[in-house]
This record gives C-alpha cells, sequence and structure tokens, in this order.
C-alpha cells in the first residue's frame, strides 16, 4: 500500500432516495415470483369460480314469482282480506276488541303464543295482487297501533294491546291517493297517526278489514303462526258500491308465504257489525327468512372464502421467505430503513391484492347474477352503488387481510405458524358464523370483534324494525355497518403492522 | 474528512450466555484486500453484520466513510456486500434478484446486465437461482455486491462451494477489485484461501482481532530468530542446546525448531558435543503457521492431534 493511492470513486449516477424506489423494488420482488403471482391470480378466479358455480348449481326454474312492491323490493304480502270496492272517496271505521296469535308447538300441536307484530286492521288497497300499492291502519299484538303503506313505511299510534276491556277504534280516510289514518282509545276522541300519498291506487279500491300474523322468531328459526282477531262496530262513509263483504287469503300461493300452521285456514265470521277474522302471512318487506330460496351478492362471492386463504399465504410468504433463506439481510443491507420497507411491502401486496380482488368480484358479480336468474333464482335487488361497495370492498377485504398476514409474517417471522395464526384470526370466526347452530349472541359478538367482522362489507340486506326477523350473520345480517365491520379487519391489520416495524426495528434483522 | 473505508472499534456483543464480539476491532483501507481470518465462531460474520447495521451491538462502532450504515442514502453505492450466496428466492431468477436489488437503489436494468456480464453469468441469468450451484451462487453474490460500483466490497466466505477455477477466478478478482481502488474486507476460516489475495490480514478469535498487520510483517514476526535443526539424534541435541538456554518443538520425524539461539551458536554447541546433524537454516513460517499459532488458543473445539508436541 503506498500513500498514493486513490479511493475508487463510484461511477454509477443514482436517483434521488425515495419511498417510489422502494415500491418500485418490492413491486419488482412480488412480480417475479411465479408463485405469488399465480396465487393472487387464483384469489380472483377462485372468487369468479365460486360464483359460477353458485349460478349454476341452483335451480329454481318455475318457482312462483316473488311479490315486488312499489319501491322495487321484494315484499311479503299475504293476509286475510275481508273487503269490497270503494270507488271514490270514503272512509271506513272499526273497532278491534280481541288478537290472539297461535305457534306450532311440535307437530299439528297450536298453542297461544305472543307474535309482536301479527297485525289486525283496517286497509286500503289498490287491488288483490300481492305487491300492489296499500295504506293500512292496524292494532298490533306487541307494538300498538301502527300505519303503514306501501311495506316499507311505518309510524307508531297509540301504544298497548288490545282487548275487551280496551279495544282501539281505527279509522281510514281516502281522499283520491291521500290515506290519513286516526286512532281513538274510546270512539268518541280521535287522533291523527298519519297520512300517507299512495300513488297509483286508481279510482276503485279494495277496502275491508285484515289480519295478518307473520311467522314467528323462535331461537334462530322460525315458525308460521296464525292469529285471529275480533272486530265491531264497522261503519262506512262515502263512495261504497255494493254491500257484500269478500273474503280471501291474499297472497297464498306466493313464495314469501309460509302458510297456515296446522291444519288452520284463513276465514271470517259475520254476524251485523261484529267480524272475526282469521288470518296468516304478512304485509311487510320480505327478510331473509321469508325468502329462504333466494340469493343475495353475498352468496354469490362466497368465493371470497377461498380467495381469502390464497391471499393470506401469499401476504405471509412474502415476508416470511426473505426471513427463511436470509434474503432479509440483503433486503434490509440496500435499505437500512426498516420500518419503511415493511411500509413499501404492505402497500405493494395491498395493491396487488386489491386489484386481483377487484378483477374477481366485478367478473363475478354480474356473472353469477345472470347465471342464478337464467336458473329462476330471485336474487335481492340492490342499487348500483350498493353493487360498488360490495365489489370494492372485497377487494379492500382481500387485501386487508393480506396485509394482516405480511404483519404476522413480519412478527413470527415462520411461514406455517403466520399462516395458521392469520386463518384462524379470519377465517375460523368465519366458519363459526357459518355454522347455522351458533347461538345468535356468539355470532353477533364474533363478527363485532374479530377480524371475520370485515365480512359485513358484503352485506345488502336491509334489517326493517317493523319485521321480526332472525338478524343475524348467518342469514346475511351483520351487527356492523358495511365499512365498520372493514375497519375492524383494518384495526387488526394496522396495530399488527405497527408491532411488525417495532419489533423489525428492535430486533437483530 | 472522515477515514475512508470501513472502521470496527470495540464491538462488543451478547447473545444470551454467548459472547460473540468481545472488543472487535479493524480497519479496511481502499485499495487493500484485507484478509479476515479465523475459525468457525470467532465473530466473523457478526462483525459483518453489524457493519451492515443487521445486528445492533451491545458497545462499539462500526463506521462506513466516517458513518453509521443506516445513515448512508443509497448503502450499496456505498458497500457492496455478499453474507450469505444462499440468500435467494429459489425461484426468482437471478437477473430478477438483481433487477430488484437495483430497482431500491434507483439504478437501472443496464446496469444489472454490466455485472451479471463481469461475474460470467451472463448465459444463466434469466434461469431461477434455485437450481443454481453453490459456486453460481457465489458468482450471483458478488454481482449484487458490485451493483453500485461501491468504494468498498465486503464478502463472507466467497470461496465456499468453488471449484478450482472459480477460486482462480475470485483471486483474480479481489486483486482487480482493490487495483481499482476499493476497500475489500474477504472473510475465510481457510487461510489457504486467502494468503495469496490478501495484503493485510486481520486474524479474529473468540470475537476479537488477535493480530492486524501486513501479511509481511506477520511472517516476518512469526519467523523470528528460529532456527530449523535437522538431526538424526534429536534426544542428545536437545538435551545439549538446552543446557545452553534454547527452547525447542519437535516438528517433524528428525526436524528441530530451536528458539533463543543464533545458527552459529547452535552449530558450536553441537559439534562441541559431537552430537550428528545434516543441516542448520533460518526457519521460514508459513501463513498457515502464523495462523495456527494465533488461533491456538482461540480454537474452542479442536480434536488433539499427534503432530502437536508440547513445548
Amino acid at each position: 500500500m503506498t500513500p498514493t493511492v486513490t479511493p475508487h470513486r463510484p461511477r454509477q449516477r443514482v436517483g434521488r432516495d425515495g419511498f417510489l424506489q422502494l415500491l418500485h423494488a418490492e413491486w419488482t420482488k412480488f412480480r417475479t415470483v411465479p408463485g405469488w403471482v399465480t396465487g393472487t391470480v387464483v384469489a380472483a378466479l377462485l372468487v369468479v369460480l365460486v360464483a359460477l358455480l353458485t349460478g349454476v348449481s341452483s335451480n329454481q326454474k318455475g318457482s312462483p314469482p316473488v311479490p315486488i312492491g312499489p319501491g322495487g323490493e321484494p315484499v311479503t304480502d299475504s293476509f286475510y282480506f275481508v273487503h269490497q270496492p270503494l270507488a271514490e272517496d270514503g272512509s271506513i271505521t272499526v273497532a278491534v276488541s280481541a288478537l290472539e296469535s297461535s305457534i306450532p308447538k311440535g307437530l299439528e300441536d297450536l298453542r297461544p303464543g305472543i307474535v309482536p307484530w301479527a297485525k289486525a286492521g283496517l286497509i286500503v288497497k289498490q287491488s288483490t295482487r300481492p305487491g300492489s300499492p296499500y295504506a293500512a291502519i292496524m292494532a298490533t299484538s306487541g307494538h300498538g297501533v301502527r300505519m303503514q303503506d306501501n311495506y316499507v313505511n311505518d309510524t307508531a299510534g297509540p301504544p298497548g294491546p288490545v282487548s275487551a276491556e280496551s279495544p282501539r277504534w281505527l279509522r281510514l280516510d281516502r281522499s283520491g291517493d291521500t290515506i290519513t289514518g286516526y286512532a281513538s282509545t274510546d270512539g268518541t276522541n280521535w287522533a291523527k297517526v298519519g297520512a300517507a300519498e299512495v300513488s297509483g291506487l286508481g279510482s276503485t279500491v279494495q277496502v275491508g278489514l285484515f289480519v295478518a300474523s307473520p311467522q314467528a322468531v323462535e331461537g334462530r328459526g322460525t315458525t308460521s303462526s296464525v292469529s285471529t282477531a275480533a272486530f265491531g262496530d264497522l261503519r262506512l262513509q262515502g263512495g261504497w258500491t255494493d254491500g257484500e263483504w269478500t273474503g280471501e287469503q291474499i297472497g297464498a300461493h306466493s313464495p314469501t308465504f309460509a302458510g297456515f300452521p296446522g291444519n288452520r285456514s284463513g276465514s271470517f265470521t259475520q254476524s251485523g257489525g261484529r267480524f272475526t277474522v282469521t288470518g296468516a302471512g304478512d304485509i311487510a318487506p320480505a327478510a331473509r327468512y321469508s325468502l329462504p330460496a333466494a340469493g343475495t351478492l353475498k352468496d354469490i362471492l362466497t368465493g371470497t372464502f377461498a380467495a381469502l386463504i390464497a391471499v393470506i399465504v401469499v401476504g405471509a410468504l412474502f415476508i416470511t421467505t426473505e426471513y427463511r433463506r436470509n434474503l432479509i439481510h440483503v433486503t434490509l443491507a440496500a435499505s437500512p430503513r426498516r420500518g419503511r420497507v415493511l411500509l413499501a411491502k404492505a402497500i405493494v401486496l395491498g395493491a396487488v391484492t386489491f386489484v386481483a380482488g377487484l378483477a374477481g368480484a366485478v367478473l363475478a358479480v354480474p356473472l353469477g347474477e345472470r347465471l342464478s336468474r337464467a336458473n329462476g333464482v330471485y336474487l335481492f335487488p340492490v342499487t348500483y352503488s350498493t353493487e360498488l361497495r360490495v365489489a370494492l370492498g372485497t377487494a379492500a377485504l382481500l387485501a386487508t387481510a393480506s396485509i394482516l398476514a405480511l404483519s404476522v409474517g413480519a412478527i413470527i417471522r415462520n411461514s406455517a405458524s403466520a399462516v395458521t395464526t392469520v386463518i384462524v384470526a379470519i377465517v375460523l370466526p368465519y366458519l363459526l358464523i357459518a355454522n347455522p347452530f351458533m347461538p345468535v349472541s356468539v355470532a353477533n359478538w364474533l363478527t363485532r370483534v374479530t377480524p371475520a367482522a370485515a365480512f359485513a362489507v358484503q352485506q345488502t340486506l336491509v334489517q326493517y324494525p317493523q319485521v321480526a326477523n332472525p338478524y343475524t350473520p348467518y342469514n346475511g345480517y351483520y351487527p356492523l355497518a358495511p365499512w365498520a365491520g372493514l375497519a375492524v379487519l383494518a384495526g387488526y391489520a394496522v396495530v399488527s403492522l405497527a408491532v411488525a416495524a417495532f419489533l423489525m426495528h428492535r430486533r437483530d434483522a | 474528512m472522515s477515514a475512508p473505508g470501513i472502521v470496527v472499534a470495540g464491538l462488543r456483543k451478547r447473545y444470551g450466555a454467548t459472547l460473540a464480539l468481545d472488543g472487535m476491532s479493524l480497519t479496511v483501507r481502499p485499495a487493500v484486500v484485507t484478509g479476515f481470518v479465523g475459525p468457525n465462531g470467532a465473530g466473523k460474520s457478526t462483525t459483518m453484520r453489524v457493519i451492515l447495521g443487521l445486528d445492533a451491538v451491545d458497545e462499539g462502532t462500526a463506521l462506513i466513510d466516517g458513518k453509521p450504515y443506516h445513515r448512508l442514502r443509497h448503502p450499496l453505492n456505498h458497500v457492496g456486500s455478499l453474507l450469505d450466496a444462499a440468500a435467494l428466492h429459489p425461484s426468482r431468477s437471478a437477473r430478477n434478484h438483481l433487477l430488484w436489488l437495483a430497482h431500491s437503489q434507483g439504478l437501472a436494468a443496464r446496469r444489472v446486465d454490466q455485472v451479471i456480464e463481469q461475474v460470467g453469468l451472463t448465459s444463466a441469468a434469466r434461469r431461477k437461482a434455485g437450481g443454481y450451484s453453490l459456486g453460481m451462487r457465489q458468482r450471483l453474490g458478488i454481482a449484487a455486491a458490485l451493483l453500485g460500483d461501491p468504494p468498498i466490497i465486503m464478502l463472507d466466505e466467497p470461496f465456499n462451494g468453488m471449484d478450482p477455477d472459480g477460486i482462480i477466478w475470485m483471486r483474480g478478482f479481489l486483486r482487480s477489485l482493490a487495483a481499482q481502488g476499493r476497500a475489500v474486507l474477504v472473510s475465510s476460516h481457510l487461510m489457504s484461501e486467502v494468503q495469496d489475495t490478501a495484503d493485510h490480514l486481520v486474524v479474529v478469535g473468540r470475537g476479537k482481532a488477535i493480530a492486524d498487520a501486513g501479511v509481511a510483517d506477520l511472517i516476518a514476526a512469526a519467523s523470528g530468530g528460529r532456527v530449523a535443526l535437522r538431526t538424526t539424534a534429536g534426544t542428545q541435541a536437545m538435551a545439549v542446546l538446552t543446557r545452553a538456554g534454547a527452547t525447542m518443538a519437535a516438528t517433524g520425524r528428525d526436524t528441530i525448531t530451536v528458539s533463543g539461539l543464533p545458527a552459529d551458536r547452535i552449530v558450536t554447541l553441537l559439534n562441541e558435543s559431537a552430537v550428528p546433524f545434516s543441516e542448520v537454516s533460518a526457519h521460514r513460517a508459513t501463513l498457515e503457521d502464523v495462523y495456527l499459532e494465533l488461533t491456538r488458543e482461540a480454537v474452542e473445539f479442536r480434536a488433539a492431534t499427534p503432530a502437536e508436541v508440547s513445548r
């Protein structure tokens, strides 16, 4: 060695130090391992494939049409209707003095029971066609007097149950398309409950008494019920055309009608101004239980579950392979700022998985919908924006899960343990809630606090307070709102990522 | 002005009960190949990981051109390193392995093809690295170390798994890197691998440098004043010379290394006592001798061999 030695000066010109270079490097890493690219493509294909299988495997050709309400939503429109036409404006008044329900306990054994949304009252309806527009005022078993119209609208009136000692007088006034409902506890002092604009009624409407008895929720399931109501003090005013009352069970063959329990059937008896009416069914938006064979977007996207496993494996391997092969030394020697390396990995992995998941969902949804409909399957309708939310949410769910797997991989530094941990954290609760025998409280808890809460982002069914239904995750009703559910998973991912960054910084590479 | 090259001072690191580094210090200068030799487990790889900022130390500093590694913005432009030739994703091609590394430093793909050619992997560059022999992986690792055209190159056991042609290539290559003015640090647990390549040697044992000197100085120091004696009457010779105050070691069936007496005095003493001998010459140590002597204490597990004679 001599003092005149000139140290080597690098000739390689480099760009500015930047996070973009890290992203570029991690993207190059990802795309150059064929197994990871394949795994991600397989995840997308699984979403599509399961949608196709769901579409072709369910054949419900020839099943009767689902009644559709004026708002386009599927409805239950089955009740016992004692009616006569009203050609013009007019009003009808009646007193409800009893409403009793029966629920089957075991085979053929009907016992008195409580059906809170059993309904008895007055209705003005465009026609006897299921799904036609209407407005009604009614006494209910457990929710007092209600004014309802066009299936989804519900207004509360005076509370309390009806009895012979405490009847409720109900009145409907029709003036064109405006129906106004009144209630009274003494037949003299009237209180307005609500007024509904029901468009498309036409000039002649069917008006009369009705009794509906929705399915009773028992634990995780439902059972059909039948209710009988006593009416008295019937008074009519206005353009009534004939004096004969016709009684019939509306929507007797509708797919949203579960039928009468036992050997019961709908009926009415009339003596003077007193009527006894027995009916079953409901006038309400259709919930999952009333359309058990119908499909949802979530059903079409069942493949998300399989895709999830694929993206968890790829996400974990994206970092655990580096540890297993000591490649992490090369990575960190090239980029000593470890937190940035982890973040770059998370962004690249998340973006790739998001794009794959979105492609899968965007292909799967229309294909699955088309095939299902071609096979006669009724699908709960969704708006375009809901469909977009489900597709984006599914992609985000997969992307977030992959980032969680990456973070856990960075913490545990072992492929098998990391994959197992994340699958247990997401897939196990999902399997548990997919079990119809899981208690509702447990299922709801699981879908609030575990990463499986994110599946809420795929829910499309609407919960209606005026419809009693087992609103369980199994039936497609999640306790958290779609994005809130996804936020739970995102919370797990962010916390794990922070822990991973902290540990990477503290531990020797 | 900060010192160019690598300056490691007083590294101390404990893994549980094991003291991996116990005051390790060394300097790697430009235009010199520094051999980093010592038995397995002496702390060579740990020192290199500390230099690269991969492992933290309990005490001490490791500076690259005066800065800790993590402060370097494009580190591969300062230090090119090869710690483990197996640190590859087996299903990624060699070229793609270099490509992501290049992208992390903002280097162009053109540079990747240059270094592939430099290490002679052009024909195999698009094959999966998992199918590479260890020798090819070493070349790929060297290519990665060269990517940023750094003034400092640090290689851990680069001769491992190389065939004789590869070893010759590697020696020439390391010399050429130093000739370009680069500081080169090469570790090995075998002195024979680095003795014809290194200008400077850092011999390590039990977590610290036990010698840090030029190759010529080391040999001279180890040879210092010893005389090789060839005689068939070993016992008599040793008795005579011991009386005169010399210390001896039998180094063969009829060879003895004598310390403490000059060659002419030994000849006189043996002649006076009529002890027959066939040769007396100044002893010249090999690097291997130096290494064995230096690391004798530091080797923790070694089988005793019959050739070892206690002095």
